[in-house]
């Protein structure tokens, strides 16, 4: 009989090497995924992981999308992660990245078409306090209400859709778009425009803000007090409490820098890839941000990684669906696979699988 | 705006069809939070029972199989759920997340040769003289089947949790598993069962999303229906009658918002569609607030995983 028997504290080993597992196994379930689906999986895993980066005709283009799509990943992810750590569940992330990228955006089409390099960092900061503001609605009723914020922050991202849906059609719409939908192209203009600023690494603004926030929350995590407050609370709400950690503050303050950082990325997004609000420029990032999040097993340079490689699942998923007819929900249905391998084999860094009746010594 | 145009019995039998999903998906789950489990994956086990029952349903040009192949499929994916946080122990928000997430992608890929089909119509029943009596009839009497089996769930839960001895049991293992556990019951196995029954419910639920409410396949159609099912069972603090009022509630508001819009109201669009997600959350604020009645309703290790040191 197999049993299982907890570990005095997690293994380090497994620790690092179940994300790893985790990638193994869902290349495995995938193959047979797409087999089922009637491709050649050895083509599609190879087509998803590797012609992306190494294609002699697609890798010219597709290199730099890697970052353009780990970007936003990451700077969500890493917000998200603080929170998770510490028991604060923010999963509307892709609300927050709706609402930081309308507020910036209006920011700046306010100011259209005047031209200074005040308006750029005036809208970053715009986003980020939107998404703040957003966040900020599921922290104080938790915090004065106990209402749990799981429920108000995912029930709040269709509330973002619809007020995105009125910006596009309505109040952000471009005047001179001949009445379609969608706003002015903010790329387009140089105020606001989030170019590429290494020409061929698809380095932008928001790839630097993501490299910045891994550092900063590497440094917050592991040397700063509000880092150790964050593990207490996760791991022992009681004996935080004793340790004087304020829960209240924690969950002010997780859910409004995760909410700070969707919003930037929101903006980021929109400014640059994206080009201009319109009624579905949003990519469910914030949704998979989730995923990355805990892909990078919470920890920022984990994180860092864990995005560049779901950028890859998307970039690659792309490169499928168009060389060999993978439906694009394959590739969600991947990820979502990837994540619950990896909360799956999670068992064994807390964990010793036992064989035998034997009785523990 | 026309306000005459609508129609206060036709308003008033359509909010029971509105409220039919979230009442399944909301009773299956309160049955698994009631044996200490919280299972977030309700939004992806709906959104598989969709397409399972509306591909069936298709195939066999019978909706009932699709019912019963919704159920199954909920319940199958429930399982995976079940299986890791049961016996792989994993963290149950978490998984949830995941189940969402995978069900979502997993749906809308098994759904693609079913978009723009039309789902074989799902009969009203037949109920001779008391669906022709004027108004009472048309409100109550003139459903499908599956209404009348909701109410019938949901019956059924509030007998089982009160006066049985598996209710009792299963209320045992929410609120102390280590206390049930002593007691020689098997917690794990009593909340799979819980997690399948779960299951089952919210992939009826999404069914009938995609069989009667809409009844077409598209993508993510159900819109968050998981979710509010989830906050229901926080509005109703666990007892299955104040389920079917909060599920009738949100159908209500539902219905009514569609046929404000549709009646050309003077409020925005947007503003309509997002009502019911403001009213869920405005609803639970309300319930949280009040400390003690919050605190007692819910079952005390709710969440918690189960591990048996020996």
């Amino acid at each position: 009989m197999i049993r299982l028997e907890k570990r005095p504290s997690p293994s380090r080993a497994w620790t690092i090497a179940t994300p790893l597992v985790a990638v193994a196994l869902t290349m495995v379930a995938g193959s047979i995924l797409f087999m089922i689906l009637g491709k050649d999986p050895f083509a599609a895993i190879k087509t998803i992981f590797y012609d992306p980066l190494f294609h002699p005709d697609f890798a010219a283009f597709s290199r730099p999308q890697l970052l353009v799509k780990a970007g936003p990943l990451i700077l969500i992810a890493i917000g998200l992660s603080m929170g998770f750590k510490a028991g604060i569940w923010n999963i509307g992330a892709e609300g927050q990245y709706i609402i930081g990228a309308l507020a910036g955006a209006a920011v700046g089409l306010a100011l259209y078409p005047a031209e200074s390099f005040l308006i750029y960092p005036a809208m970053v900061i715009a986003g980020a306090l939107g998404g703040w503001a957003w966040a900020m609605i599921p922290a104080i009723l938790r915090t004065k209400f106990r209402t749990n914020e799981i429920l108000v922050s995912l029930l709040l991202v269709y509330v973002a859709e619809n007020i995105l849906a009125s910006a596009a059609v309505g109040w952000l719409r471009n005047p001179e778009g001949g009445g379609f939908p969608g706003s002015r192209n903010l790329s387009k203009w140089a105020s606001s425009a989030n170019p590429e600023l290494i020409s061929g690494t698809g380095m932008h603004w928001g790839v630097v803000a993501a490299f910045i926030a891994v550092i900063l929350a590497y440094v917050v995590m592991s040397r700063h007090l509000l880092g150790f407050q964050i593990q207490l609370a996760g791991q022992a709400p009681r004996a935080a409490r004793f340790a004087g950690v304020n829960p209240s503050r924690l969950v002010v303050l997780c859910l409004g820098i995760s909410g700070m950082l969707a919003g930037m990325a929101g903006l980021f997004e929109v400014t640059g890839p994206a080009g201009q609000i319109s009624i579905d420029f949003n990519s469910g990032y914030g949704f998979t941000a989730i995923i990355v999040a805990f892909l990078g097993r919470l920890n920022p340079i984990g994180i860092l990684l864990a995005g560049l490689l779901m950028a890859l699942t998307y970039i690659g998923g792309e490169l499928a669906q168009f060389m060999l007819g993978l439906p694009a929900a394959a590739i969600q249905a991947f990820q979502g696979m990837l994540l619950f391998f990896l909360l799956g084999v999670d068992v064994l860094s807390n964990y010793r699988i036992r064989i035998g009746t034997g009785k523990a010594a | 705006m026309d306000l005459s145009a609508i129609n206060p019995v036709v308003l008033t039998a359509s909010l029971m069809v509105a409220a039919t999903p979230i009442l399944l998906a909301a009773i299956g789950e309160l049955v698994v939070e009631k044996a200490g489990v919280l299972n977030l994956g309700v939004e992806g086990m709906m959104i598989i029972g969709a397409i399972c029952g509306f591909a069936i349903a298709v195939e066999t040009q019978s909706p009932l199989l699709g019912f019963i192949a919704a159920a199954l499929g909920g319940a199958v994916l429930s399982m995976l759920f079940g299986f890791m946080t049961q016996v792989l122990l994993s963290n149950q928000v978490a998984t949830g997340l995941a189940l969402t997430l995978f069900g979502l992608g997993l749906s809308s890929l098994m759904g693609q040769s079913y978009v723009g089909i039309k789902a074989p119509s799902t009969p009203s029943l037949n109920l001779g003289p008391l669906s022709d009596l004027p108004v009472v009839g048309k409100i109550l009497f003139s459903h499908d089947l599956m209404v009348y089996v909701s109410i019938a769930i949901i019956a059924g839960v509030w007998y089982m949790l009160r006066y049985t001895r598996t209710g009792l049991v299963l209320r045992a293992v929410g609120e102390s598993h280590d206390a049930a556990h002593a007691l020689g019951y098997k917690v794990i196995r009593i909340r799979l069962l819980a997690i399948g029954f779960g299951g089952a419910c919210a992939g009826l639920g999404g069914a009938y999303l995609s069989l009667v409410r809409v009844p077409q396949w598209t993508e993510g159609m159900t819109a968050g229906a998981g979710w509010i099912a989830l906050a229901i069972v926080v509005f109703a603090s666990w007892k299955p009658w104040r389920v079917m009022i909060g599920a009738y509630l949100f159908g209500g508001i539902t219905v009514l918002q569609l046929n404000l819009q549709a009646a050309g109201a003077k409020i925005p669009v947007e503003l309509l569609s997002m009502s019911p997600y403001l009213i869920t959350i405005l609803v639970l604020v309300i319930i949280s607030s009040d400390r003690r009645r919050a605190a007692l309703s819910a079952p005390a290790d709710l969440g918690k995983s189960f591990h048996a040191s020996l």
